[in-house]
């Protein structure tokens, strides 16, 4: 029916908006004569970022690690215990109320509690990255499941196939779009997590970093490593657009009317 | 019983409280094709969900060939309602769906159903997703992957029911086409009693839940369908007289002779 709109006309909007605010931001910092370790300006939090570029880069690094690495962990368990969960009812209805209640500990009072028992090293980080994004895959896997078109169970059915074929056949690149709708929600928690776990206590890290910026009373570095880490998490996200569209290679199709 | 491929008889079921088949006696024969027309709800797919295993009868027999009917030996190729393509599998992946199933490797089962593509309008579309095609070629697809599994009969649950009426009347003379080329043994579900009875030597009209046989039909209309006044005429009558039958069952008589 109608074409797709052009790159300009979809993301304009957005880019329009963001200079907006930023605008306004340094209008007011500039004007209103308020003290740049109150509010500094976004070009002054730009300069001072640029300045302690390879600062902001070291601590960067272990934030990454700790992030991919939590995030790898969550997959894969995520994905382990879906099919178990998928297969077995009562393996569903024993652990689907415990991943709910992991779900309601702050954070606040956790990260605090897994670097007092697990140190400062890596892995109490890479737990808790998992322990946030862990669960909205999850549910995303059993409900993309369950979302398999009934007739296509009843197809395979009346072939022959096992349970355990069409599981493979069927219900799994069913579940692909829950799967993806999932990752892109946990991708925006992951390095939240993993700045999270850094600020209770670490060693490097965008987390600790921020700690002791604003320690030293330094808003535009705080800034600016949020800066950073708006960065890592738009660039994860975008990955997993990207991942969504290699692997579901006809979700294009289905947006079009038909030919 | 020469030439009987399927025989129902007494056919029982309810789920819960909620009798669903009353006793339901059919038979089809090789080469045959045969209708169930019946209002909706009436168990018509919980007839095919008993031949293809989903769950067994409550009463009654089931013989397939003369043997009682072992759901495990398939022995039905089964069309569903919609047509159930995987959105993620390209058509030819999607026709040689059974056969790979049946365990067949991929290769032979794509060798197996390339040359067929042709004759099912497919040719030129078996690397398109089923998004990109249209609602009758996606059935006609869909009838390609249930051919090709060689089953003893085919089940087809309306599988013209969700296209539009120009492309439906389209697929039902292609289909008849098919049939007479193929001479499959076919038993179909649907509630169009125009399509019934273009399509099918014999048709079974089922009564409203709990379904029994209210009444069966001889169509002895020359093939193809579509040719000649004469048979358009007297499909008419066997259309009027179905539909008496669906919609006034009280005044429905014991079966044809």
């Amino acid at each position: 029916m109608s074409e797709k709109p052009s790159f300009i006309a979809r993301t304009g909007p957005a880019a329009l908006a963001i200079a907006g605010l930023l605008l306004a931001w340094q209008l007011y910092a500039d004007l209103s004569g308020i003290s740049a370790t109150t509010l500094p300006s976004p070009t002054r939090v730009a300069q001072q970022g640029w300045i302690h570029r390879q600062a902001l880069f070291d601590n960067a690094v272990p934030t990454i690690r700790a992030t991919l690495l939590g995030f790898a962990c969550s997959l894969t368990t995520a994905f382990l215990l879906s099919i178990l969960m998928d297969f077995s009812q009562p393996l569903r209805r024993a652990l689907f109320p415990v991943f709910i209640i992991s779900q309601t500990l702050p954070l606040v009072a956790i990260a605090p509690l897994v670097v007092l028992w697990f140190g400062f090293g890596l892995f109490p980080k890479i737990m808790l990255v998992a322990l946030v994004t862990f669960f909205p895959m999850l549910v995303a896997l059993v409900q993309g499941y369950a979302a398999t078109e009934k007739e296509i169970v009843l197809l395979l059915h009346s072939m022959g196939a096992s349970r355990w074929r069409s599981f493979v056949l069927a219900r799994l690149p069913s579940a692909l779009p829950f799967f993806f709708a999932g990752l892109r929600i946990s991708i925006t928690y992951a390095v939240v997590g993993a700045i999270f776990a850094e600020y209770a206590g670490a060693a490097k890290g965008l987390g600790i970093y921020i700690l002791n910026a604003k320690n030293n009373f330094r808003p535009d570095l705080v800034l600016a490593a949020v800066g950073v880490s708006a960065t890592l998490t738009l660039i994860l996200f975008g990955a997993t657009v990207l991942v969504q569209r290699m692997a579901m290679p006809w979700l294009r199709f289905e947006q079009e009317p038909a030919r | 019983m020469i030439g009987v491929r399927l025989q129902l008889n007494g056919i029982r079921k309810s789920f819960g409280t909620t009798e669903v088949l009353d006793g339901v006696s059919l038979h089809v024969h090789e080469g045959e094709f045969v209708s169930i027309l019946g209002p909706s709800g009436a168990g018509k797919s919980t007839i095919f969900q008993l031949l293809t295993g989903a769950f067994s009868s409550d009463g009654g027999t089931i013989q397939m060939n003369g043997a009682a009917l072992q759901p495990q030996n398939g022995h039905f190729a089964f069309m569903p309602q919609r047509d159930a393509l995987m959105p993620w599998r390209r058509i030819l992946d999607n026709t040689t769906l059974g056969l790979e199933v049946q365990g067949m490797s991929r290769k032979a089962a794509r060798a197996k159903v390339t040359p067929l593509l042709g004759e099912f309008g497919l040719a030129g579309f078996e690397d398109h997703y089923p998004a990109q095609l249209s609602g009758g070629m996606r059935q006609r697809a869909a009838l390609l992957r249930t051919v090709v599994q060689e089953r003893d009969m085919l089940l087809l649950d309306e599988p013209f029911g969700a296209l539009d009426a120009l492309t439906r009347t389209g697929m039902q003379r292609w289909l008849e086409m098919m049939w007479k080329r193929h001479r499959w043994t076919a038993l179909l579900i649907t509630h169009d009693v125009r399509e019934a009875v273009y399509l099918s030597d014999r048709i079974y009209v089922l009564s409203a839940r709990p379904a029994r046989v209210l009444r069966e039909f001889h169509v002895p209309l020359p093939r193809p369908r579509d040719a000649g006044a004469r048979g358009l005429a007297e499909a008419s009558a066997i259309e009027a007289a179905v539909l008496d039958t669906l919609l006034i069952p009280e005044q429905a008589g014991g079966p044809q002779p």
